[in-house]
């Protein structure tokens, strides 16, 4: 038998009818996630054709994207964000209502970031097609998933049909080996990275991320490395499952239970790519040398190690934009650049232990005068978890706002916004111009080095913070 | 897309990696309408902060009037998967997209509304790039970019969205004739998740 790799498996599993020279393939989705923001397009479509949504037991719905992270007690706090958002999010509501699917909305405990609450849940698992409108689909490819974002023309067919049409895409193998050092996080590991490939580096591509280092994470470390594997162009990230995946998994609401999670597991432990399995190609990066990241520009692929000094490309004129965007200069290290607003969330690095890290570095320390700290979990369930830990206690006398769960601050769209002008160090996955408000200037970061950007008051390397290794 | 050709002069956007919160900022996502977006098309590099045009901004040049076809940088769409960047773009007036790359969400957006992303080589990209408003002629049976020295370029793209693409067909039509295939697919399965 020829050797296949992990994205060949599962593509395989879910081809309802083949490919041709003329027409693409039917994939079949086995989870397909929406939110309020790129849905209510897609529901008119059904509506309009006189269509039901063919499978909503396979179709989870929550709201992330537009929702306030102020605690919202009736439907009259939304107009906190304004008249459209307040449409969209009770649009959002009929829809789930009018089309028979679970909404995990205000009034539920489960509701959360859509790439935070899939795996909270256990909806996310080993080999499934999982979608969703969104571009950070790619997060759930850290269970051996094959998952990755669409647009609204696609959620209506996905609605209508549970299938989608699609060409099949390339491998890339990234292999990272060696031991990544103390006081290095997985947001380090994925900047890097994308600093190595480019921003159009995975473009046409499904990652695979393979290697010592990988098999090293935990499941929200693995999370986070798929998480960005979009702002490398790719389509999708994957590791493969093993058995962190499956003690993560095991006795969640929606992972199977009884004999169906022994039938799973021996079913996802066939899910890795075969010994001599061929990707269409292949990177290596050493875990050992890798350090605290940040990103000097406007794409994530703009991105230095904390101590090296911002690289000179004068003759590029993009380049030279970014850096005038920025406020930035060529040749010297982001080191002691004053900061106005650090920011901890996102689908990136919302969960427990992005929130514990964090804590680590503000107990017995203040949030600098003059800084505003935002930390917001990824959802309601992690929110509890961290109270429950203690974690609000220590973040709020350090001096730092702990919300309700959303998208905040990782785009400017739900009244969580930096002003024009001010330097934001974020635990999110975009630093795009205005991204995070207009005229907003991005640092993307750990959720280490956003904490210790937040007590120095400016860009530091977190390490000098560390009481134990991370 | 009722017309087989597009004959448009260029508006063009040499920076690379433009992505969809410059095509258009997520402040414009609130909308339960796919109508109107053009408003929002590059909002933040069309109008500075009193909201006031850019003039020097090359969709705001009175030469940019009515033209189909966008010229960008190298992957040109980068970033969310938002359909709202092909909507602003067409409800705006543009018909055609040409870069050296498109991403992948982004262009697969687009061959859906009939916005048509095109690949080019560099030679062809670098011409276009130092001849902002030259007339060019898309012939979308054919898959050809021709420019005004007469030129010609084959640009690829899938024979199935190019099919759709000329007959107007529904590419959710196309699936839902699929439906037995689906069904005998979920009742063979050996194993559901």
């Amino acid at each position: 038998m020829t050797a296949t790799t992990l994205f060949d498996k599962v593509w395989n599993e879910h081809v309802v009818v083949p490919e041709t020279d003329d027409t693409p393939a039917v994939i079949y989705i086995d989870l397909h996630l929406i939110h309020e923001v790129t849905t209510p397009q897609a529901f008119s479509l059904l509506k309009e054709k006189g269509l039901p949504v063919r499978r909503p037991d396979l179709t989870l719905a929550t709201m992330d994207h537009s929702t306030p992270t102020t605690p919202v007690r009736s439907i009259k706090d939304l107009a906190i964000v304004g008249p459209n958002a307040e449409r969209q999010i009770l649009q959002m509501q009929q829809n789930c209502k009018d089309f028979g699917i679970d909404l995990l909305g205000f009034d539920s405990d489960s509701r959360g970031i859509v790439h935070v609450i899939g795996p909270e849940l256990g909806a996310t698992q080993p080999g499934k097609t999982i979608v969703c409108g969104d571009s950070h689909t790619s997060t759930h490819g850290a269970f051996g998933a094959l998952a990755f974002g669409i647009g609204t023309t696609e959620i209506g067919h996905v609605l209508a049909t549970q299938c989608l049409l699609q060409r099949k895409p390339k491998t890339l193998a990234i292999n990272v080996e060696g031991q990544i050092p103390d006081g290095v996080t997985a947001k380090d590991l994925i900047l890097a990275i994308i600093g190595q490939i480019g921003v159009n580096g995975g473009t046409g591509h499904v990652i695979e991320y393979r290697g010592s280092a990988i098999r090293d994470l935990d499941m929200e470390a693995r999370m986070t490395i798929c998480n960005m594997s979009i702002e490398a162009g790719a389509r999708a990230g994957m590791i493969a499952p093993d058995d962190v995946t499956f003690e993560y998994l095991k006795g969640r609401p929606r992972s199977p239970g009884g004999e169906d999670w022994d039938t799973a597991v021996a079913h996802w432990k066939t899910l890795r790519s075969d010994e001599g399995a061929v990707f269409d190609r292949e990177v290596t990066i050493d875990a050992s040398k890798l350090q605290p990241m940040v990103t000097f520009g406007t794409n994530p692929g703009m991105v230095v190690g904390i101590n090296e000094p911002v690289p000179d490309q004068a003759d590029d004129e993009n380049f030279d934009k970014a850096l005038r965007y920025m406020q930035v200069d060529a040749g010297k290290p982001l080191i002691d650049k004053a900061v106005d607003i650090v920011f901890v969330g996102s689908c990136t690095n919302s969960r427990l232990s992005d929130l514990e890290l964090t804590a680590s570095i503000l107990d017995g320390n203040k949030v600098a005068d003059g800084v505003r700290m935002m930390i917001v979990p990824g959802s309601q369930q992690v929110k509890q978890e961290a109270e429950a830990a203690g974690l609000d206690k220590i973040f709020k006398a350090a001096g730092a706002e702990w919300r309700e769960s959303g998208c905040s601050m990782c785009l400017g769209m739900n009244g969580d916004t930096v002003p024009s002008g001010q330097l934001s160090v974020s635990t999110s996955n975009r630093n795009f111009e205005g991204r995070q408000g207009i005229g907003a200037r991005t640092i993307l970061a750990s959720p280490a080095t956003a904490a210790a950007a937040a007590v120095a008051g400016k860009i530091v390397d977190p390490r000098i913070f560390l009481r134990s290794p991370v | 897309m009722s017309d087989k050709t597009i004959t448009s002069k260029t508006v063009v956007l040499p920076a690379k990696d433009i992505d969809t919160d410059q095509i258009i900022p997520a402040r414009f996502l609130t909308t339960t309408t796919r109508e109107g977006l053009g408003e929002g098309l590059f909002r933040d590099l069309r109008f500075d902060k009193d909201d006031e045009p850019v003039a020097d901004f090359p969709l705001n040049r009175p030469e940019s009037e009515g033209c189909q076809v966008l010229v960008g940088g190298n992957n040109f769409g980068c970033g969310s998967s938002r359909e709202h960047a092909p909507w602003a773009l067409l409800d705006y007036g543009f018909l055609a997209v040409i870069s050296t790359e498109i991403a992948d969400i982004f262009r697969n957006n687009s061959l859906k509304n009939g916005l048509l992303p095109i690949i080019v080589d560099e030679e062809t990209h670098a011409w276009l790039i130092a001849n902002p408003g030259a007339e060019v002629s898309i012939d979308i049976a054919a898959s050809t970019l021709t420019l005004p020295n007469g030129k010609t370029v084959t640009y690829p793209i899938d024979a199935f969205a190019r099919y759709c693409l000329i007959e107007g067909t529904d590419q959710l039509g196309y699936l839902q004739s699929q439906l037995d295939a689906i069904e005998s697919f979920e009742e063979r399965r050996a194993w559901t998740p």
